[in-house]
């Protein structure tokens, strides 16, 4: 299994994330943990809602709004970069969590690395598939860039003038 | 100034240490040439026509004396000896090699300064008036503001990919727009509310580059515990909607535009409700420490003024010198001064190592160790008493910074253009100087009074060329350099986009083009009106039929 970073440790992935065009030829899977794209779960929600496995991606354009009544019922939701420089997913990511209140687990995916993570993990990723040419160890450190940090985040909601 | 406590220098410290990282992977082949760019302009630093370029932040433009000598030590070990300021207050190096620059950022951070989102799509240096904190025009001091602005943006982690860059200005002068926040992505205005308590009028959606636009009132009035939340929510919005597809698009004035300033300002008060009241909440406590770092200056009391007049009576070039470069300071018996980074022959902006040190020490001597860093590409030093005046114009005229042209026809703007940057459509630094030394007759320069004239070598508009009253424009006409004129822009009051008179010019014809609008504004201009008023009340039309008759 491919290895992913979560919580800030390296495990295996366990996940499948699908996208729209295999899972029109072939399905969804009958079991097993699969991500599947927005259009899908909310074509097939009722279905999917009660197995507890399904997890879904949202690309850019996409807003976690589309997901607004799910969120409890979701395990996993992905957020997509099809390049590291769209920086919509920060802000989708940060909605999740505080205006959602989602809880399960937010994983980053598509042109995810190293010098990103830390911005990542603070807007409230706390997985992420690196990219599979890069070496996943060194990205790891990536989460650990800076110490010191003047706005609050998902983590600290505090900017650091409330924080002493 | 601010000081920095120990987090924000354990912060820079980190900065360097994570850039010199991302350096080396990228020297040794694991970080791609498209990866490190978003990197290393987020940190300033550009690959140029001939050289990298870094731009080094210098938040609101305010300089300490000791942060001069370092730059002059960069420039001189790491660079050809001189450093450029920029029209955004900040101070670019021309020369510095890619596997320098951590070993550059190490020394300055040594000072606490930094590259840190000077370039990029992402929130830029926040700038504002440079007589801020001495106006005595201004309802208050805009820096703490700028501060708190800054920090803020720093290393925000929800904005350091946005569609394209964003530059915040902070203005606190009711009725002008010294910090042009017009022509801002964001222009902050303080103003008083019914309570007489600080609040800010935000604009947002103008900018110049291909299109150009002035911004648009969002939030009429926002209390100050809300400022940070107000502008997050509209950050937020552009984030989430700007274009991504056309970078030409991606600017938030194309955005406030598309929607409209109805529909943009309901996006951002939707985004507003929930921050509002919430921790990002500005406290008195914060306001109060940051107001206190602007305070702190030892005013003396007021001379009798008897030395300053006696000079100013005995020697003329002085009291020129007075009377076009020293502006009026909120203190008694204080004035500022403009240093002219202006003199024919030196490349707008541009200042030496030596002359780096040589404006620390008088700073030091003469304006409490502080200097600021003009978007006009002039310095201030902001808090000089009377009684020293005489001296420091001395010390000024021997390095080349007196010349009495503060806002005259010969205080230009320029971008560093086709010398120095890879996007330019042509040179701006030969079109200036060949314009200064046509007109280099200081009498007729003060008889001509107040003219802006701006340079830029192409459509991105560093030299604000659009705002110029007259602007100069590098364009490419099959591959040959000319250049296209604009009369009437304005960036004094609110800013306005000049119109562009015709055809372009060549390079050589384009003095001869200035000496003719010269020539229609002599002949027409009422007592004591200026060029600007002059076009603003006989249109631009008989300007165009003189160039082109
Ligand atoms: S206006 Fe164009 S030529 Fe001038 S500095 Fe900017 S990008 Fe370069």
């Amino acid at each position: 299994m491919p290895e992913m970073i979560r919580d800030g440790e390296i495990v295996s992935n366990e996940w499948q994330r699908l996208d729209a065009d295999s899972i029109a030829e072939n399905g969804v899977p009958e079991s097993g943990k699969v991500i599947v794209p927005l259009a899908v779960w909310q074509a097939k929600k009722e279905a999917l809602k009660a197995r507890g496995d399904i997890g879904v991606c949202l690309d850019p354009g996409e807003e976690p709004e589309a997901l607004a009544d799910d969120v409890s019922a979701l395990p996993l939701v992905a957020i997509n970069f099809p390049a590291f420089k769209d920086g919509r997913g920060y802000s989708y990511a940060r909605e999740l969590r505080t205006r959602f209140g989602f809880t399960g687990e937010l994983r980053a995916v598509g042109d995810v690395l190293r010098d990103q993570l830390f911005y990542l993990w603070r807007v409230g990723f706390n997985a992420f598939e690196v990219r599979d040419d890069r070496d996943i160890q060194e990205a790891l450190s990536g989460l650990k860039d800076y110490t010191v940090t003047y706005q609050g985040d998902v983590h600290d909601p505090r900017p650091i003038y409330r924080r002493a | 100034m601010y000081v920095y406590q120990d987090h924000d220098q354990t912060l820079l410290e980190e900065r360097v240490a994570q850039f010199r990282d991302q350096t080396r992977r990228y020297l040794a082949g694991s970080l791609s040439e498209d990866e490190f760019l978003a990197l290393r302009l987020q940190n300033g630093l550009y690959i140029q026509r001939y050289a990298p370029m870094l731009r080094i932040a210098v938040p609101y433009g305010l300089l300490a004396s000791k942060q001069l000598r370092t730059l002059a030590h960069v420039a001189r070990t790491w660079d050809k000896g001189y450093a450029h300021v920029s029209t955004r207050q900040n101070i670019q190096l021309n020369w510095p090699a890619v596997e320098d620059v951590p070993d550059i950022l190490a020394e300055l951070a040594a000072v606490q300064m930094h590259a840190i989102q000077t370039s990029g799509n992402c929130i830029r240096n926040v700038t504002t008036d440079e007589f801020a904190g001495v106006n005595p025009d201004e309802i208050e001091d805009p820096r703490p503001w700028c501060e708190i602005i800054r920090q803020w943006s720093t290393f925000n982690p929800e904005f350091a990919y946005l569609p394209r860059k964003f530059k915040i200005a902070v203005n606190a002068v009711p009725d002008a727009d010294p910090a042009l926040i017009g022509v801002h992505d964001i222009g902050v205005q303080v103003i008083r509310d019914g309570n007489g308590d600080t609040a800010f009028q935000v604009w947002a959606g103008g900018g110049l580059g291909r299109t150009p636009m002035t911004g648009q009132v969002i939030g009429e009035c926002v209390a100050w515990p809300d400022l940070l939340a107000y502008l997050e929510a509209i950050l937020r919005v552009y984030n989430k909607y700007g274009n991504r597809d056309n970078k030409y698009k991606a600017r938030i004035k194309i955005l406030v535009k598309a929607l409209g300033a109805e529909k943009f300002r309901e996006l951002t008060e939707r985004e507003f409700a929930e921050l509002q009241g919430g921790p990002m909440t500005l406290t008195d406590a914060e306001v109060t420490r940051m107001r206190g770092y602007f305070t702190d200056l030892d005013y003396q009391p007021a001379g009798d003024g008897s030395a300053l007049r006696q000079a100013l009576d005995s020697d003329k070039a002085f009291s020129r010198w007075f009377h076009t470069n020293t502006r009026a300071h909120k203190h008694d018996g204080y004035r500022a001064v403009v240093l002219s980074l202006k003199k024919t022959g030196r490349a707008p902006g541009d200042i030496s190592d030596e002359e780096l040190e040589a404006v620390a020490d008088l700073a030091d001597r003469y304006s409490f160790g502080e200097l600021r860093n003009t978007h006009q590409q002039n310095m201030v030093l902001a808090d000089v008493r009377d009684e020293d005046l005489f001296a420091l114009w001395q010390a000024l005229d021997g390095l080349g910074f007196a010349t009495p042209n503060f806002k005259l026809m010969t205080d230009m703007i320029a971008c560093p253009g086709g010398d120095f940057c890879a996007l330019a459509n042509a040179k701006s630094l030969p079109i200036a100087e060949a314009i200064q030394r046509r007109f280099d007759d200081m009498d007729f320069l003060h008889d001509l009074g107040e003219l802006d004239i701006n340079i830029s070598g192409c459509m991105n508009a560093c030299g604000h060329h659009h705002i110029g009253h007259i602007g100069i424009l590098g364009v490419d006409k099959k591959g040959r350099e000319y250049y296209q004129i604009t009369v009437g822009g304005r960036g004094d009051k609110v800013s306005k986009v000049g119109s562009k008179i015709g055809p372009s010019f060549e390079a050589d014809e384009v003095p001869d083009v200035i000496a003719k609008l010269l020539d229609v504004y002599l002949e027409s201009r009422l007592e004591n009106e200026a060029f600007i008023n002059t076009v603003e009340r006989v249109g631009v039309e008989p300007f165009k039929e003189r160039v082109y008759a």
